[in-house]
């Protein structure tokens, strides 16, 4: 038996409406106008920061040391040979005693590790695991691919007991249908022509994985609750789910107008919105797509929650619009800017054997806590900071990242380079004890007030261009 | 403990010019500084028998060790010592010079600070993540400016005392006014003009709520002393000044990790000042002190730093800065050349330079800013951030 025990989604705070990026644009190819809006990675995201943040949620009241895997889809990892899960591991700060795995190159590659994930539990070679899916896709200004792609991520905790869904099976296709393609020397996808991908990918593949899955486990199309599925071409998705004989309640809206295309996210995010809506024993279809298609068919338990406020819906509705074309393209690094002679330019210097020594207060924000006093701090101390303790040596490990703490003091500084100034950073005190500065990230300075509340986002802190190195650490964000 | 008290004497000092010296490398502003202090001590080079010798940012051109200073002045094979202890790194030189002397080690010792800023490409201060701070803190402590840090600290000091931003940012203002008033007098600062408190107010903001001319200038300088032990200085010249403290703390880390700390005030002044004044026999510094040079790398660390010194009551510096106190015709002048503001803050340099004032002012040199009958003058640096930080402490008199 396996099944989900938790999701949790990450979308990312900015958004672009479509006619901002028309209009800068649309001279080139005035046929590209899509209507509505899509979420834009902030400059300090990517798709292994997303899948962490969407794996803080997934994992929120959940005890990190009972996971025993890590799985990460994308098609856009920042690193080609370095594991992205294993960092996300880290910054999640589970045991080392796991497995971890990328599952990469197509944007069905999140559906696939779902599967493996299920495939695992149910063969009892792990009690959970947990599968972030990923994507932060680039494309060339003025393309079709501009306006249809968002960023975002979603991450599923997979295990056998306290499931709120079962896994019931799947069924899926693999095919090599290059619809779009990125060889190892390209940084922008390549396309083949729309109504061939449209009619012969999109209109057969995710059918044939769900009428086979369905026709496997003699599932009639009216015991299905919902079907999650993705589509680039939102007129053309609501015909699948007709071509199978689903009625339109039953299709998981797409989510093209408010987030876009989202890669290896998209199912997955997809079936996070349906099962906000699930109730008991309700069929839940997710289908992808990508080099063919996986459907894995789940149910609803008495365990789903009541709550029917929505993961999904709050993601959504926390946003900021951006209204400038040329900050969008100088988030993702699509054009390259002036950083200033000097201080833009410098970064520090990340040694690797640093880096691995203090990897639990670098990427996973433990401190230590005093046994004697209680006082958590961070950095990890050897020697107790409060003053009327000192206690030497009497510290065990204290996980910062899923505290929340209040602002103590900030400023917004013109003169640190940032990709959208001013750099905010300020004191957090934590709940419970702790303080240390931070950046602040996904708010405006006008925003902020002495003593409002902040949760902590796992962020890029800086990209070494020298040394071909992302650097990884935490910021804070308004809650 | 031991104290310094009247024990050594400087007898000499020189101070460039500070300001954007395209001409001047660290070695030729070490040549300015350097003959002005020996004239005035009346000593030949080849009599100085030790050195120590302040600079932050070596990196930027000048190197480490002591060599830059023996070879540029050609020493005589003396032992020259290089420190750094960030913003304090002049006023530590000077202490080693006077602990060496006050030993009893040697007959004299020349203290010197000097900072090449100018040479980096860029405004502000060197990016603190190329050297200043350690590569492990770097690669988690956000990307914090020297602004930023201490706009913190106004953003702290208005909400812990119920200021609202104009309020506050007025306060301010009328720091960075009468530093510029005071300044516009002394021919060796770099900025020199009067700004009114309303430019100040509506000047651009680097870090919020901070300002354009809530911040120093950023320049190059150097500054020397020469000093020896007290019983001699009355052989080299009738007017030498005579140290009475020379206190140093450094942080805890508490500011940092710990609840505690308020980022209203320096917890690290408080307590080097505490000291400096014990070990000078000060009773009141308010009504003691004459004057002093306080770190005002921007407009709120003065305002807090009068505070930390005891000038004014925690939390009413305001009202003394309304009551014009700290002005050249006021009580307790402070700034009288008109500071980090005005002179701009060649790291190294400053401690040594803020030393430069208090020594003329003694000495009655200060034509249109001399300040009436000072006693005792106080220097005081702030290196690093409120939180996190090096404080010196240092009092002089006759």
């Amino acid at each position: 038996m396996a099944g989900i025990i938790s999701y949790g989604v990450h979308i990312p705070w900015h958004r672009i409406n479509r006619m901002v990026i028309y209009s800068a644009m649309g001279f080139l190819n005035p046929a590209t106008f899509t209507g509505g809006e899509k979420a834009v990675a902030n400059y300090d995201e990517d798709s292994v920061t997303m899948a962490v943040n969407a794996g803080m949620e997934c994992l929120n009241g959940i005890d990190r040391n009972t996971i025993d895997g890590v799985y990460f889809a994308s098609v856009t990892m920042p690193f080609k040979e370095r594991q992205n899960a294993a960092i996300i591991a880290t910054a999640l700060d589970l045991r080392s005693d796991i497995k971890t795995a990328d599952f990469a190159s197509c944007t069905k590659s999140g559906t696939t590790a779902l599967l493996a994930a299920c495939d695992a539990i149910k063969a009892g070679s792990a009690k959970s695991i947990l599968v972030c899916a990923s994507d932060c896709r680039l494309a060339l200004p003025g393309s079709l691919q501009e306006e249809y792609f968002g960023d975002g991520a979603a991450a599923f905790l997979i295990g056998e007991n306290d499931v709120i869904a079962d896994f019931q099976g799947s069924h899926s296709v693999s095919y090599d249908f290059r619809d779009t393609w990125r060889a190892d020397f390209d940084k922008f996808n390549r396309q083949w022509e729309d109504r061939w991908i449209r009619d012969e990918g999109y209109g057969k593949f995710i059918p044939e994985a769900i009428s086979g899955l369905a026709k496997k486990y003699n599932l009639d199309p009216k015991d299905v609750a919902k079907a999650a599925y993705p589509c680039l071409y939102a007129a053309t998705h609501p015909r699948i789910g007709k071509s199978l004989g689903l009625e339109p309640t039953q299709v998981q809206e797409h989510l093209f107008a408010t987030v876009g295309n989202t890669g290896n996210a998209d199912s997955l995010i997809l079936l996070a919105a349906a099962l906000d809506d699930a109730n008991p024993k309700d069929n839940v279809v997710v289908a992808s797509w990508g080099s063919g298609s996986d459907a894995l068919l789940f149910q609803a338990t008495e365990k789903i929650s009541a709550d029917k406020t929505g993961k999904v819906k709050k993601a959504l509705e926390s946003k900021k619009m951006l209204d400038n074309y040329a900050k969008y393209l100088t988030f993702r690094n699509i054009m390259e800017v002036d950083k200033g002679m000097g201080r833009g330019e410098s970064v520090p210097w990340e040694m690797a054997s640093l880096s691995w020594r203090y990897r639990r207060t670098l990427l996973g924000l433990v401190g230590s806590k005093c046994k004697k006093c209680g006082t958590p701090q961070f950095p990890a101390q050897h020697i107790c900071v409060n003053p009327s303790c000192k206690a030497v040596d009497e510290m065990e490990p204290y996980r910062f990242s899923d505290k929340e703490g209040h602002l103590f003091t900030y400023t917004g500084d013109n003169l640190a380079f940032t990709y959208n100034p001013p750099a905010i950073y300020g004191m957090v005190d934590f709940e419970g004890g702790g303080r240390s500065w931070f950046d602040l990230t996904d708010c405006d300075l006008d925003a902020l007030k002495v003593g409002i509340p902040v949760g902590m986002s796992f962020r890029r802190k800086y990209i070494d261009e020298k040394r071909g190195n992302y650097g990884y650490f935490w910021k804070a964000v308004p809650v | 403990m031991g104290s310094i008290k009247d024990k050594v004497a400087i007898i000499g000092m020189g101070c460039t010019r500070f300001g954007e010296r395209w001409d001047m490398g660290y070695s030729d502003l070490m040549v300015e500084a350097f003959l002005e202090c020996v004239e005035d001590a009346g000593m030949e080079p080849k009599d100085i028998q030790a050195a120590w010798l302040g600079t932050q940012f070596t990196e930027v051109n000048q190197g480490v060790s002591g060599l830059p200073l023996a070879e540029t002045l050609h020493l005589p094979y003396i032992p020259v010592t290089h420190v750094e202890n960030m913003c304090a790194s002049g006023s530590e030189a000077l202490r080693g010079a006077c602990y060496a002397v006050a030993a009893g080690i040697y007959d004299n010792a020349l203290a010197f600070g000097v900072e090449k800023l100018k040479d980096i490409g860029y405004g502000g201060l060197p990016d603190f993540s190329l050297g200043a701070a350690g590569k492990y803190e770097g690669l988690f402590t956000p990307n914090v400016t020297a602004p930023g840090a201490f706009a913190m600290m106004a953003t702290s000091y208005f909400a812990k005392y119920g200021l609202s931003p104009d309020e506050g940012k007025m306060m301010l203002a009328k720091v960075s006014s009468k530093s510029h008033h005071n300044g516009s007098m002394c021919e060796k600062a770099h900025l020199r003009r009067e700004v009114p408190v309303e430019a100040i107010v509506k000047a651009p903001i680097v870090a919020w709520p901070l300002g354009l001319y809530d911040c120093c200038g950023v320049s190059d300088g150097a500054a020397a002393a020469i000093v020896v032990r007290a019983e001699d200085a009355k052989k080299f010249r009738n007017d030498p000044v005579y140290v009475k403290a020379l206190q140093i703390a450094d942080s805890t880390g508490e500011e940092l990790m710990y609840t505690d700390y308020d980022y209203a005030h320096v917890e690290t002044t408080t307590r080097a000042a505490a000291k400096a004044y014990q070990e000078a026999g000060i009773k009141n510094p308010r009504e003691e002190i004459s004057m002093a040079e306080v770190h005002d790398c921007f407009s709120i660390t003065e305002a807090v730093t009068m505070e930390d010194l005891q000038f004014s009551p925690r939390g009413k510096v305001k009202e003394d800065i309304d009551a014009g106190r700290f002005n050249l015709d006021g009580a307790q002048p402070i700034q009288t050349d008109g500071g980090l503001k005005c002179f701009g803050h060649p790291i190294g340099a400053s401690g040594i330079r803020m030393m430069y004032e208090e020594y003329k002012q003694l000495q009655g040199k200060c034509g249109p800013r001399q300040v009436k009958n000072p006693k005792f003058g106080m220097t005081h640096n702030l290196g690093g951030f409120p939180p996190h930080c090096v404080i010196s402490a240092f009092i002089v008199g006759l």
